[in-house]
């Protein structure tokens, strides 16, 4: 098999009473849901791989190389939360440029990077806002713009869709694909709605209690009988 | 047409709440109509052309201006570092002994600070053996901005502190994520939520420091670093010019006036200092970088905090118990503090009680209307009301037998706001859960009382007296007014030791109301009591 992109090694983590241990490998463009009751790790999950959470013990390689030692910004990806992924107080424009250079003034160059990115997720004209002026899927749009200013190779999205109506989160998904089309990004969608993982995911690992059962391909998954925890989700 | 029938949950308890309203309304307005019946006695002529007055005047915004500056100033640094660090051990406890300043009677603080940044304080004995030259002398200025920042900087911090916690996990994760240096952090995050609250904190600062009386008459002193307070208490305990101490006190209240309008516009609750969630996750901060300066900051900062109260327990230690247990004043003292901190307790609780239940029954203008009467005090400062109360008793009643009552009136008064605050959100909580069950039940009287709402409201009635009892057990102001030869308070005690020079007991009896107040604090401070036996 050709090397993964991404590979978690028997990363382990203790929660409370729970203790998960996650094996886990993606490869380069796919885009995976992550998908299982709540409680069972799944925002851990991306925790672990973003930086947020240090494993007891394991290694996240990518590429082949270990990354646990390497701080959040170091790491090759950027996140989408369900809420909150805008700076409240700062304008649109100035969330998305963060994520070119949170020191640095920007140049005319990067100025228009940003303005383009707004313009591809459709919120051109919107960019002096203050983010509690905009609307919830408007403001999940503009922390995409961020993540292709930041051209990092693998999103993380946590439940970033939990929040909107059926209708804006076709929407979403529909501009996700696209722009993973456009950017080869690979993907880790965590979600708790089946429907989610079945309209936008060619792959999709099922967790139960700290541990990841199955990673097959998602039209697969879904007809499998062989997993009882999984039948008993599903229902 | 038979009458139908008129739900009586909605209206119970009103009426008494209005009665409660309107005497407190008499017994708040009384000084003041005292005070103005007296402005025009004696010599007439404009308040502000008195240089005097002006004088004084000038020295209450000074100061109250530069405590709140520092103060608020201090705070931004301290906050970040203990932001920042959410992990060192004893983080929690110094946390709760940032509580403590404000909880502790002031008399008792000041010497503390003496005992710190005195002639013979630590400081300048550690100095002296070094050989280093010895600190200014903490009176004055100096010594009343060094106070008020004691006060007032943990207060700051706890406020800005709460502030920061409201930035939602999310943005600390994306700031990670970000790669933000600590400068971006800083700008882009952690200064715009503090700036938010730096306004409302320090008018809130500058507002306590304006009235504040104690520290004044011990570190101030002299017609250099005097305030209104402390003028209108010497004009009309040694100087006995009550139209002066009258003019005084307008000028006082008007300034009070206009900065609780001020402050009205920050809708920063003045009663109550914010609850601490005390846990963040920071996965910004990597653990080694900044280290050293969080931790100096952080170890600054303790120490200015705990230097005081160590003092005033080190001193305490060396005070002689066998010869101050066998002082028969002291235990008046004590009986005394004992018998007007109850009592005002009670009647604040009371009152409060009253109050809030009708509140929470009142419509909208009702219930403001209700609102604004017991927050009235916050208008008119203890010592102005004293001033009142004082001339009353010593112009028309019998000192002796009525400065006992006025005592207890006073601080009475002075704790009703904070009661009320913390009964308000208890009788709400009971009156939604409960009434209509109970009116369905047909509950009355007394047993729906010990039923249905003593159970919930036990722990904030609990709550709110303790507060109460621990402002009037650590109060001077007041007792200042009204003590004499037969009323003298543990606090008042203390000030008369050290007044005839005998330090020795002033430390034994300071470490025994430290004792007390941290104590009581540490129980208000506890998470709240369980609601009932279950």
């Amino acid at each position: 098999m050709i090397q993964p992109l991404l590979q978690l090694r028997s990363v382990s983590f203790r929660y409370e009473d729970m203790v998960m241990v996650f094996d886990l490998e993606v490869g380069k463009g796919e885009f995976v849901a992550v998908m299982g009751p709540s409680g069972s790790g799944k925002s851990t999950l991306l925790s672990l791989i973003a930086g947020f959470e240090a494993p007891l013990s394991g290694e996240i390689l990518w590429e082949g190389k270990d990354i646990t030692p390497l701080p959040p910004a170091e790491r090759p990806l950027s996140i989408l939360f369900q809420d909150n992924n805008l700076f409240a107080h700062l304008t649109v424009f100035t969330n998305v440029a963060l994520g070119i250079d949170p020191s640095a003034k920007l140049g005319p160059q990067d100025r228009q990077r940003v303005m383009d990115a707004l313009s591809r997720v459709g919120l051109h004209g919107l960019e002096q806002r203050l983010p509690g002026e905009l609307s919830g899927g408007e403001r999940q749009r503009a922390a995409l713009a961020r993540m292709l200013v930041r051209r990092k190779p693998l999103l993380l999205l946590d439940e970033p869709f939990a929040a909107l109506g059926p209708g804006l989160k076709m929407e979403m998904i529909a501009l996700i694909q696209e722009l993973k089309r456009e950017h080869g990004f690979t993907i880790l969608l965590v979600t708790h709605d089946p429907e989610d993982a079945k309209a936008a995911a060619d792959q999709t690992a099922f967790l139960h209690e700290g541990r990841i059962l199955a990673k097959r391909a998602t039209k697969e998954l879904f007809q499998t009988t062989d997993i009882p925890e999984l039948s008993d989700y599903l229902g | 047409m038979a009458q139908r029938y008129q739900p009586v949950t909605a209206r119970r308890g009103v009426a008494a709440g209005w009665v409660a309203a309107v005497l407190l309304l008499c017994l708040a307005l009384t000084p003041l109509v005292v005070l103005a019946g007296v402005i025009t006695e004696g010599k007439t002529g404009l308040v502000l052309g008195d240089p005097y007055v002006v004088r004084v005047l000038r020295f209450t915004l000074l100061q109250g201006g530069l405590s709140a500056l520092l103060s608020a100033g201090l705070a931004i640094p301290v906050t970040r570092s203990l932001a920042r660090r959410q992990h060192f051990p004893g983080r929690e406890l110094l946390l709760r002994f940032f509580a403590v300043p404000l909880g502790l009677p002031q008399l008792v603080a000041v010497l503390g600070i003496i005992a710190v940044y005195g002639r013979q304080g630590l400081i300048n004995q550690t100095l002296l053996q070094a050989g280093l030259p010895q600190l200014p002398a903490v009176f004055g200025l100096g010594g009343i901005l060094l106070a008020h920042v004691f006060f007032n900087l943990p207060l700051a911090v706890r406020f800005l502190l709460a502030r920061l916690e409201t930035i939602p996990a999310e943005n600390w994760r994306l700031a990670a994520s970000l790669g933000f240096s600590s400068s971006d952090m800083f700008r882009h995050l952690e200064w715009p939520y503090m700036r938010m609250a730096l306004p409302g904190v320090a008018a809130l600062i500058f507002m306590v420091c304006i009235t504040s009386f104690t520290v004044v008459l011990t570190l101030g002193g002299g017609p250099q670093a005097t305030t209104l307070e402390v003028a209108i208490y010497q004009a009309l305990r040694f100087d006995f010019e009550p139209a002066l101490a009258a003019r005084l006190a307008g000028l006082q209240i008007s300034l009070c006036a206009l900065l609780l309008l001020l402050l009205q516009r920050f809708s920063l609750s003045v009663a109550l200092a914010p609850r601490l969630r005390l846990k963040s996750v920071r996965p910004d901060v990597r653990a080694s970088r900044g280290l050293v300066t969080d931790g100096a900051v952080i170890l600054v900062a303790a120490s200015f905090v705990l230097l005081p109260l160590a003092g005033v327990i080190i001193d305490g230690l060396a005070a002689d118990y066998a010869r101050l247990a066998g002082d028969p004043q002291l235990w008046r003292a004590a009986l005394w503090s004992m018998a007007i901190g109850t009592s005002a307790a009670a009647l604040a609780t009371l009152t409060a009680a009253f109050l809030a239940r009708a509140i929470v029954r009142s419509s909208g203008s009702g219930a403001q209307g209700l609102r604004m009467i017991g927050n009235l005090v916050l208008l008119i400062p203890p010592i102005i009301l004293a001033a009142g109360w004082f001339l009353l008793v010593y112009r028309h009643l019998d000192p002796i037998e009525f400065s006992p009552y006025a005592v207890i009136l006073i601080n009475a008064l002075m704790a009703l706001p904070f009661a009320l605050a913390m009964l308000e959100p208890g009788f709400r909580a009971s009156f939604q859960m409960h009434d209509r069950l109970a009116d369905s039940l047909g509950l009355k009287g007394t047993k729906r009382f010990t039923l249905v709402e003593w159970p919930v409201l036990r722990s904030s009635l609990v709550l709110a007296f303790l507060i109460a009892f621990l402002a009037a057990l650590g109060e001077f102001g007041v007792i200042a007014f009204f003590g004499n030869q037969e009323l003298v308070t543990l606090p008042l005690f203390l000030y008369q030791r050290i007044g005839s020079y005998r330090f020795n007991d002033a430390a034994g009896i300071a470490l025994v109301l430290l004792v007390l107040c941290v104590a009581i604090s540490w129980l208000i401070e506890r998470p709240p009591l369980p609601r009932s036996r279950a």
